[in-house]
């Protein structure tokens, strides 16, 4: 994977922002789950243009055919990650003038994720390790009784609330070197959320949540080579979380840490 | 929870080899000032008792180690999984545990 520098990043914008008509080069990755390879669109530029408007131009203008995942086109929803010039991005917040290279993008699916057609990955290996990694509430009370009472500075309350706004885009996972040498690892993502919901006082199972984590793939599989941190377009800290899972699994492990639930 | 079982020993054979580094490499930094000669460190480590509990442990802290690790890099870069997996690991550890145990016995009780 080739992992840009800042350095460089700041470079392609100061070269490319001067140029602000004229096209842009755009070899865009088509294909199946058999194999594919990058077929070049000629797209005009345009002001605050993002690389998800140079994937619709191509689909409105120039061919129909091709098949790529989006909706909210606001950063919220996660679903328009694809590889751009060659690193994990959200396209619909990400300007073509930060990311091309000499007027040049490479626009392929996620990595680590099995590819449908075009752009378009099958998440469910995503997202099915959501669920292995017991990345799901545990519910302590039922709707009779009252609301529990979390305060904002409970430091278990910080820590889960440092990793909620995850918007399951998979930017972290396919960023994750650790996921492609382990298919098996669980990945930033899920580990993330177990992370949040083992924070969670209202989550009765802590202990479900450390045995999930502890299993074949799970937190102590993380080399904390931090590229799912790096690439988080919401800035979150899905190595923290790992770290504080290890760190959790370990207190445990030595009888320490809170035991919580049935596990 | 065989994950868990075999981060844990890593780390804490980490942290004992930590300390045996540190004092591997002072006493060859101390050893080596007037010349260093095989006699010189026999005549150290023959028959201590010190000197084999230092380096036994060390021995041992490494092949449990150094096993685990390979077992990682087996199992990311060859994709190796299972009995063969596990079986590599288990062979690594066992050659470094009777080459350096044997090592060991040679300059303190041979």
């Amino acid at each position: 994977m080739n992992f840009m520098p800042d350095e460089q990043r700041i470079t392609d914008k100061a070269t490319t922002s001067k140029d602000s008509s004229g096209t842009l080069a755009v070899y865009v990755w088509r294909g199946n789950a058999e194999g594919g390879g990058e077929q070049r669109f000629d797209v005009p530029k345009q002001d605050s243009q993002t690389v998800l408007d140079v994937v619709t131009w191509i689909q409105q203008q120039a061919d129909a055919s091709l098949t790529y995942r989006f909706a909210c086109r606001v950063g919220m929803c996660g679903s328009c990650a694809m590889m751009v010039n060659d690193e994990p991005r959200w396209t619909c917040r990400t300007h073509v003038e930060r990311v091309a290279n000499n007027g040049e993008l490479h626009i392929a699916p996620l990595r680590n994720l099995p590819v449908i057609k075009d752009l378009v990955t099958d998440m469910d290996p995503f997202f099915d390790k959501w669920v292995k990694a017991e990345a799901v509430h545990h519910p302590s009370a039922g709707r009779t009784d009252s609301f529990a009472a979390v305060t904002p500075d409970d430091p278990q309350r910080i820590e889960a609330s440092a990793g909620i706004e995850c918007i399951n885009c998979a930017i972290c996972y396919a960023a994750c070197d650790t996921v492609a040498g382990n298919p098996d690892y669980l990945g930033p993502a899920a580990l993330q959320r177990a992370w949040t919901l083992y924070n969670d006082s209202r989550d009765e199972s802590a202990d479900a949540i450390l045995d999930a984590v502890s299993q074949s793939g799970g937190c102590h599989s993380c080399h904390s080579m931090g590229s799912c941190s790096h690439y988080c377009p919401n800035d979150l800290d899905p190595m923290g979380a790992i770290a504080g899972l290890k760190l959790a699994t370990t207190r445990r492990f030595f009888g320490r840490g809170k035991s919580r639930g049935k596990g | 929870m065989t994950e868990l079982r075999l981060y844990m020993a890593q780390r804490l054979t980490a942290l004992i080899m930590a300390p045996l580094v540190i004092g591997h490499i002072a006493v060859m930094i101390y050893a080596v000032q007037g010349g260093l000669s095989a006699g010189e460190i026999l005549g150290r480590t023959r028959g201590s008792l010190f000197w084999a509990l230092f380096y036994g442990s060390f021995v041992a802290a490494v092949s449990i180690h150094a096993a685990i690790g390979i077992r990682t890099i087996l199992s990311e870069w060859a994709g190796l999984r299972g009995g063969m997996l596990n079986g590599i690991c288990l062979g690594t550890g066992a050659v470094l545990l009777i080459m350096g145990g044997r090592a060991v016995l040679a300059v303190t009780f041979a």
